[in-house]
């Protein structure tokens, strides 16, 4: 079995799109916010990976492309940036000071609850990029000497809770106005979130992408400053 | 052509960052140079919108399962996450809602400061 794989240059890929199909699939078809598309490609495929005896190297061989194309697909964030640059500026202090005060909660949180919980140094830097999307998360990680596949996994739960939760909490603690609701969406869970934000409309959803890239780069300068504190 | 000239303009901007990143001795990753640079490039005119939109909206919308064979590594250090999971989830929980809260009432608070300020001046 994983000889004829091996060989197969289109193994991985095949593999990781037909399991993020399947994913959406059953968030189409049963409409609960459980069913992230994400988490169930994720775990679909290493299901399938222990069903079948295949190990990792074999299948990360093919899929490898996919992570190679992260960071162009990072660079094309710029685009949408670019795009709702009136948005941006009209509503730009807001915009600032809720996504500055989300970062700086977000260290502080990990810095308090890493004493708390004793975390060593390496814990500590895995758990700094959390709330910030995977491409940068992975960047800020590896450059701090975290575990990077641990601050991936953290990354893709926080994702995933925000975009859970991100209704019920803006209700119960009121937040109404749609530019907060995607500063906290985009702030707090990155890309996985802003598909919820997306759902409640297109001003919660081009804020949340915002809020994504000003939220990773002032976590990039944010996590470099604090990095030594453990 | 378009296509190929797209993902060309995008790879080089991702090339500069990778030469950034080697060469300017701060933890930041190539793909923020390179955001960063394709977003002043964009402005500035340098490249055009319609020189890397398609391709890049492709870029964007296939993200997600670019994070699947990473996420999926997992198997391979599970023995390493096992030992922490439940601080690492303690702390993932309760400061994303954290963020959250903060976040959204910061920018509520100042956009409805904005709003009572303009009320205000309306009035007068």
């Amino acid at each position: 079995m994983n000889t004829i794989l091996q060989d197969s240059a289109f193994f991985g890929v095949t593999v990781s799109l037909l399991a993020y199909g399947a994913g959406n699939f059953l968030k189409r078809r049963f409409r609960l916010s459980i069913f992230n598309p994400l988490l169930i490609s994720i775990a679909a495929t290493m299901l399938l990976l222990r069903g079948g005896h295949i190990d990792y190297p074999t299948y990360k061989a093919g899929a490898s492309i996919l992570s190679w194309l992260l960071t162009p697909a990072t660079v094309c964030l710029a685009i949408p940036l670019y795009e709702k640059m009136d948005l941006l500026k009209q509503n730009w202090k807001a915009l600032v000071a809720g996504i500055g005060a989300g970062v700086i909660t977000s260290l502080i949180c990990v810095f308090t609850m890493a004493l708390i919980f004793h975390l060593n140094h390496t814990e500590y830097v895995t758990l700094l990029p959390k709330s910030i999307t995977t491409a940068i998360g992975i960047g800020v990680s590896e450059e701090l000497g975290g575990y990077v596949t641990i601050t991936v996994a953290v990354i893709i739960i926080t994702g995933i809770l925000g975009n859970m939760i991100a209704e019920a909490v803006c209700r119960i603690l009121r937040i109404h106005h749609p530019i907060a609701k995607g500063v906290a969406i985009g702030t707090a869970s990155h890309a996985i979130g802003t598909v919820k934000a997306m759902e409640l409309g297109k001003v919660e959803g081009s804020v949340s992408s915002l809020s994504i890239v000003v939220a990773g780069l002032l976590t990039v300068i944010g996590a470099s400053f604090v990095q030594n504190f453990i | 052509m378009k296509y190929a000239r797209q993902f060309a303009i995008i790879l080089v901007v991702s090339m500069i960052g990778e030469i950034l990143n080697r060469i300017v001795p701060l933890p930041i990753p190539a793909s923020i140079y390179g955001l960063i640079l394709m977003f002043a490039a964009l402005r500035a005119g340098i490249i055009k919108l319609n020189a890397v939109k398609e391709t890049g909206y492709f870029l964007i919308e296939i993200m997600p399962v670019m994070f699947i064979p990473a996420a999926v590594g997992l198997l391979e250090t599970w023995g390493l996450l096992r030992q922490v999971w439940l601080p690492f989830c303690v702390i993932t929980l309760l400061s994303t809602i954290a963020v959250m809260a903060v976040a959204g009432h910061v920018t509520q608070g100042v956009l409805k400061g904005f709003q009572h300020k303009e009320d205000a001046e309306a009035q007068l």
